[in-house]
């Protein structure tokens, strides 16, 4: 097995003639002193039964997490939870393995043939959104790593005006969208490289990472956890399924007696007020559903533009930007101080080779941009079509899309029970 | 009157809340299937194919862990123990002396023992060394290649991608079974079938 594996791993070496040490130079000496050849050291990774750990972890906190929002109605418990969460995810874990990033091993599961995914990084993706589907986002309330340091700074919550928030709301689903394309084209993991907090974790990173990663926090000592609402893209898929949760936490342990107490309470301005249906039902039923026609149109122009950036997408892809460079340039070829163009040239790949390989990532970055363009017009359109909509409410209740279930508002509720 | 005036879009919204929660758990199912069929048990580590790297430099730069997670491990079964190594001296080197300007390692990370006459061991001092390849450039163009470049798994924090991996201008990087974490030169005794290059 050994010997065979050895071959084959050895023929492509020896057919490109890379740099060959099968042609062993000098051989081996025959040593007369009795010298004993050292083993080249093997130091292993962690193990593997503590990745399942980690697994196990995730489910006895987001049980806890849950059972803490939702049955004991404790912003305490989930507070503790959450520093808990900070400490072993955070820091011990140093930010890596995260369910916000599993997402691009997902898509590139389904999209990179070659790609094995590790069971833990599908459990991890899995189970908080399973959660959110009958709870909602507990997750995000004391189990996120990224959400409990942001949660732990937000001293001086300020209220963003709604129509901010409301744009703002945007930028996780291009971010999403963009993080899908980037690792269906097999580019990059784009929320991995610009997680802003992961480099606090490790106390080591580039110094822009760092420098983003404090601005974060700093932003959000007013606006309350910045990242999560305006920049997180797991956030949307567990806002999705928290939307339709079938045990939401509520403000209230039985009836809203309209006090308004909570009104003010959350720091993410995610609890609705009580709505009348304004003017005439007949004309809104109508105007709702000009609005929902309008919808396709949205898609369209979303698709259009997103394949007409196509190119500029691409860039990001090393293959396309590579290929783009000796085109343009044809004499960094030459340029040995040009580490990718040296090394294209070494490997022996022909130049037609490269430019077949740019074209057909381009022309995935293509359609990639319709589909991107696309959602982000389903996207815009349907907010649209919630922002003309008044459904009657009467009471203060959560908005369970954007709320992060972290009780806060739990405690300023006077009834009890 | 009022009763049914009430009730009636209350149970029409928990019908849509219901059907969209069937759907979203649907989808969610299909998306972990999916997934599950390229899923495997085994966790997967970052590693450096040692037949591809080009010996760049860029491993020194790249990691998030400083000084990098990769270091230059020595081969010692493909070692020709040559007094005139490629990878401790400067090609340029005039005299034979291992004075530390005739050392090609930057940090003077491989530490040279006399074994017998004429042969000499080399040993890299892993505490020392940035992962930079110049000596895995010089043994591989002079000598026989039996230093390279590996990810250490001890110091590796094995990212969801690879900062280096994304810069490797020799897509010398791939994900390997954690069970079989190395791709030593000449002893393939760890390696298995998926970290084939091919
Ligand atoms: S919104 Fe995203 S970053 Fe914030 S807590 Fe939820 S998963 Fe974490
Ligand atoms: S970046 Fe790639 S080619 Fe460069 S030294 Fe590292 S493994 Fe070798
Ligand atoms: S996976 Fe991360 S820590 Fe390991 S070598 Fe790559 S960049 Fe360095
Ligand atoms: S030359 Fe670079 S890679 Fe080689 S031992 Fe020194 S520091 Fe390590």
């Amino acid at each position: 097995m050994n010997r065979y594996q050895k071959i084959v791993y050895l023929l492509p070496a020896i057919l490109t003639g890379l740099p060959v040490w099968a042609q062993q130079r000098f051989p081996k000496p025959e040593f007369e002193t009795g010298y004993v050849q050292p083993a080249t050291s093997q130091p292993a990774p962690r193990m593997l039964f503590l990745e399942y750990f980690d697994v196990f972890v995730l489910v006895a906190a987001l049980t806890l997490a849950t059972w803490f929002v939702v049955r004991k109605r404790s912003r305490q418990g989930v507070l503790w939870t959450s520093v808990f969460s900070l400490l072993y995810f955070g820091f011990y874990r140093e930010g890596c393995i995260c369910s916000i990033g599993a997402i691009q091993n997902i898509v590139l599961a389904v999209f990179d043939p070659s790609y094995v995914l590790p069971f833990t990084a599908l459990l991890f993706f899995i189970i908080p959104l399973v959660v959110a589907l009958f709870y909602g986002r507990t997750f995000c309330a004391a189990v996120c790593p990224l959400g409990a340091i942001q949660d732990l700074v937000a001293f001086r919550p300020i209220e963003l005006p709604k129509w901010l928030q409301k744009i703002l709301g945007l930028i996780p689903y291009l971010y999403l969208g963009l993080a899908v394309l980037y690792a269906a084209t097999r580019s990059e993991f784009l929320i991995c490289r610009y997680d802003p907090f992961v480099g606090l974790f490790r106390f080591d990173a580039e110094f822009q990472m760092l420098l983003l990663g404090a601005l974060f926090l700093l932003v959000g000592v007013f606006v309350a956890r910045p990242y999560c609402r305006f920049f997180c893209p797991y956030g949307v898929l567990l806002g999705w399924m928290s939307t339709f949760s079938k045990k939401h936490m509520t403000i209230t342990p039985t009836n809203c007696i309209q006090c308004k107490l909570c009104a003010n309470s959350c720091p993410f301005g995610a609890i609705d007020e009580p709505v009348e249906e304004q003017g005439n039902r007949r004309s809104n039923v109508q105007r709702l559903m000009a609005y929902l026609l309008l919808v396709p149109l949205w898609m369209g122009i979303g698709g259009l533009a997103g394949s007409m950036v196509h190119v500029p997408l691409a860039k990001f892809n090393k293959t396309v930007y590579l290929a783009e460079q000796l085109v343009a340039n044809p004499e960094i070829k030459q340029d040995q101080n040009n580490i990718d163009a040296r090394t294209f040239m070494q490997k022996g790949k022909t130049m037609d080779e490269l430019v077949t390989e740019a074209q057909s990532i381009r022309s995935q970055f293509y359609w990639g941009g319709w589909v991107l363009g696309g959602f982000m017009g389903l996207v815009i359109g349907l907010t649209l079509v919630k922002l003309s909509s008044h459904r009657n409410r009467n009471d203060y209740v959560p908005d369970k899309t954007n709320c992060l279930s972290c009780g806060r508002c739990m405690d300023y509720c006077p009834v009890k029970n | 009157m009022n009763d049914k005036k009430t009730s009636k879009p209350t149970n029409r919204r928990e019908f849509i809340q219901k059907g969209m929660r069937a759907t979203l758990g649907l989808s969610l199912a299909g998306l972990a299937g999916v997934a599950a069929f390229k899923a495997s048990a085994d966790d997967y580590v970052w590693q450096i194919d040692p037949f591809k790297c080009v010996s760049c430099g860029r491993c020194a730069d790249y990691c998030v862990v400083t000084p990098s997670a990769v270091k230059c491990v020595h081969a010692y079964d493909l070692c020709g123990y040559c007094d005139l190594c490629g990878g401790y001296l400067k090609p340029d080197a005039n005299a034979l002396s291992t004075a530390a300007e005739n050392q090609l390692c930057p940090t003077a990370a491989i530490k040279r023992k006399f074994v017998e006459d004429p042969y000499f061991e080399y040993e890299i001092i892993e505490t020392l060394c940035i992962g930079c390849a110049k000596c895995v450039e010089g043994c591989s163009a002079f000598g026989n290649g039996s230093l390279h470049l590996q990810v250490r798994h001890d110091l590796c924090v094995n990212c969801n991608e690879c900062s280096i991996a994304r810069v490797c201008p020799a897509d010398a990087f791939l994900r390997v079974p954690a069970s079989s974490p190395y791709l030593i030169k000449g002893d393939f005794t760890t390696g298995n079938s998926t970290s084939n290059p091919t």
